[in-house]
């Protein structure tokens, strides 16, 4: 008993000291990449744009502006440009619904990042769940798992998002829960590989003479040294989250008006395309830049954290 | 090798079987029942128990299980319930057009993606490399269905009435027709296999079009599915660009290579035929994976562009509760995905004799 506690306090000393160093190490890593930079600050823009949307925006994005002299599909007004001053600014132009575009596609900034965050928290917390447990237990459990986990894989992932939205029927919601499901075996099978390797180490092994118990092995050193793989998926996962529960919604399927959601108002839109070209490139190049963002950062992580490419 | 294959096969028969089984399960969970999907306000009760009656939708599930993987061992894959037509020949009608354009979009994406990481590789950090590489950020970032409607937007709208315009829409032109194959060579009256094959191919028609030697659909199918083509092919072009480079410089780094160069081979044959083979086992891993990303990223296509093909008639048949043609598609999807996987494995002894089983 005395000596577990011995140990779970040197423990927490050389965690504790190695936890500040490995975050340092990568954010220097990170910063030292020129595209992980240019993710970032993007990035920053993104999440500037979601958080102040209301503070920026000069209009409510759901508010109908035609009292206000807005006419349907108005292209770009912008004074700086030679828009003529007597006429109302509106960066973006006008959707078919006489909103301000410039507004949603801020405020879909907001949907954008939560979408991303959210979808990706939800397989993440699941799929190494799982990959732990499996990966952890081995025999039977761990077999079954894995061909089931098997099985997903060979759907086609919008296919198989299309059949769950349509069981749980066409939202937001369900479009990041089925986008979220479709993730889970790509976060298992990575969280299990680096169990297995893990789970052979020297510390562990010590830990088990030492006589600590299996959940005290599963959560507290196996857990956090198998993490780093999945950590690094997840980021450039965010980016196919974002760029799926989109599709999903420009499908119908996801997002429903009035929320101003970027793959959504450009299936609004795009019977309009050819009169209205804005709307469909203001959201599209919204919605690429973020994904861009998130794949140039998911590298940059990748790089920092990959012992191998340590030089 | 062939026992290899073989044994690669009976593997697979589980996985299907597991592919049916959640298929058949995942259909039967669907909130509100087909009959409801399909009839809408005439839906009765009296109406549904007869509709369940005639669809066997009324026995317990595990009954129509067997009896739905009985009838299709048998080749019979069942009748669609909106359409009344047997599934079979669905499949035939619309698994061309999409098998056509992901065969054009594997091609445009394969060849530009591995001639773009050779050059990329070859010249690292030079100006190419790097342009090519963001190029391949950038690829890889934009959504199928903001890049399908750009290209629709540039091609069909702004150079409308320049030679560059392109069709934004269907298969063939107003006007022009498909002469099915089997009409052509006078097989009308024919059924079996063969029959079926033909009309499978016909159903593709720049290939009907150069079977037939008619030029002009040849011609007008193929401008129909250049934009598809190139809007499904971008991401993974850039994925494939990606990994050739990454791979091709991983093996430049090698010993042998430097040995090459010291013997005084050419540059250009350093990277073709000592190193790319080598280089070749991740791109053509790669390259496997992105055909499974093609099928998800037609359905998107094939809503865009408005082509019939098995993207889209999936996404229909799930929104219709349609579960006979649910189930066939997931399962000709399924099959042509192991069939898919077996050949990259099978592609890896080829490319490199370690891997031979012995």
């Amino acid at each position: 008993m005395e000596s577990t506690a011995g140990v779970a306090e040197l423990d927490r000393q050389i965690v504790g000291a190695r936890r500040g160093g490995l975050w340092r190490d990568t954010l220097r890593d990170l910063l030292r990449q020129r595209n992980a930079r240019v993710g970032l600050f993007l990035l920053v823009i993104l999440v500037g744009s979601a958080l102040f949307a209301d503070v920026i925006a000069a209009y409510d994005p759901n508010k109908v502006l035609f009292d206000e002299g807005a006419k349907r599909l108005d292209p770009p007004c912008i004074h700086l440009l030679g828009c003529p001053a007597d006429q109302p600014e509106h960066y973006f132009g006008i959707d078919k619904n006489g909103r301000d575009e410039f507004s949603r596609v801020l405020h879909g900034a907001r949907v954008s990042l939560q979408i991303g965050l959210f979808t990706v928290g939800f397989s993440i917390i699941i799929g190494s769940l799982l990959g732990l447990v499996a990966g952890f237990t081995s025999g039977a459990f761990d077999h079954v798992i894995m061909r089931v986990m098997d099985v997903f894989l060979v759907f086609p992932a919008l296919l198989l998002a299309i059949a769950i939205v349509t069981a749980l029927g066409p939202g937001l919601f369900s479009a990041q829960i089925a986008i979220g499901i479709v993730a889970i075996p790509i976060y298992a099978r990575i969280m299990r590989s680096s169990v297995l390797s893990v789970r052979e180490s020297d510390f562990v092994t010590a830990s088990r003479a030492l006589g600590e118990g299996g959940r005290g092995l599963l959560f507290r050193r196996i857990l956090p040294n198998s993490l780093t793989p999945v950590v690094v998926a997840g980021s450039l996962g965010i980016a196919a989250a974002v760029l799926e529960v989109a599709a999903l919604s420009f499908l119908g399927l996801g997002a429903q008006p009035p929320t101003a959601e970027w793959g959504s108002m450009i299936g609004q839109d795009r019977d309009v395309m050819f009169t209205a070209p804005h709307l469909i490139f203001f959201p599209g190049i919204a919605l690429a830049l973020t994904v861009f963002a998130f794949n140039l950062l998911g590298d940059g992580l990748r790089d920092a954290l990959d012992p191998r490419l340590n030089r | 090798m062939s026992t290899y294959i073989f044994r690669r096969l009976l593997i697979t028969i589980p996985v299907l079987f597991g592919i049916i089984l959640a298929v058949f399960i995942v259909t039967r969970i669907l909130p509100g029942s087909a009959c409801f999907a399909l009839m809408g306000e005439r839906a009765t009760q009296a109406a549904c128990a007869a509709f369940d009656a005639a669809h066997g939708l009324d026995r317990p599930i595990p009954e129509q299980f067997v009896t739905y993987v009985t009838s299709a061992l048998q080749g019979d894959l069942g009748t669609s319930f909106r359409t009344s037509r047997p599934v079979g020949a669905l499949l035939v009608e619309r698994i061309p057009m999409t098998l056509e354009l992901g065969i054009y979009a594997l091609l445009l994406a394969t060849v530009g993606g591995i001639t773009l990481g050779i050059v990329a590789a070859a010249r690292r950090n030079s100006s190419a490399d790097v342009l090519v590489m963001a190029g391949a950020n950038v690829g890889v970032s934009i959504p199928i269905f903001v890049l399908g409607l750009l290209l629709v937007f540039v091609f069909a709208n702004l150079l409308k009435d320049t030679p560059f315009a392109l069709p934004p829409s269907g298969r063939l032109s107003p006007g022009v027709s498909v002469v099915p194959l089997a009409v052509r060579w006078g097989m009308e009256d024919q059924t079996g296999p063969i029959r079926t094959i033909v009309d499978f191919v016909s159903n593709m028609y720049t290939l009907n079009g150069l079977l037939s030697a008619q030029w002009d659909i040849f011609s007008d199918a193929a401008r129909h599915l250049i934009l598809p083509a190139v809007a499904l092919a971008t991401i993974p072009l850039a994925i494939i660009a990606r990994i050739t480079r990454s791979s091709l410089l991983d093996v430049l780094g090698l010993d042998y290579v430097r040995t090459a160069r010291a013997k005084g081979v050419a540059e250009g044959s350093v990277l073709r035929r000592h190193a790319l083979r080598n280089a070749m086992l991740p791109i053509v891993t790669v390259i496997g994976l992105q055909i499974g990303a093609l099928l998800s990223g037609a359905v998107l296509t094939e809503t865009i562009f408005l082509l019939p093909g098995v993207g889209s008639a999936t996404v229909d048949a799930i929104q219709s509760h349609d579960f006979a043609v649910i189930q066939g598609f997931v399962l000709v999807i399924a099959v042509g995905f192991l069939l898919i996987n077996l050949l990259v494995d099978v592609s890896y002894a080829y490319i490199d004799p370690r891997l031979r089983p012995s």
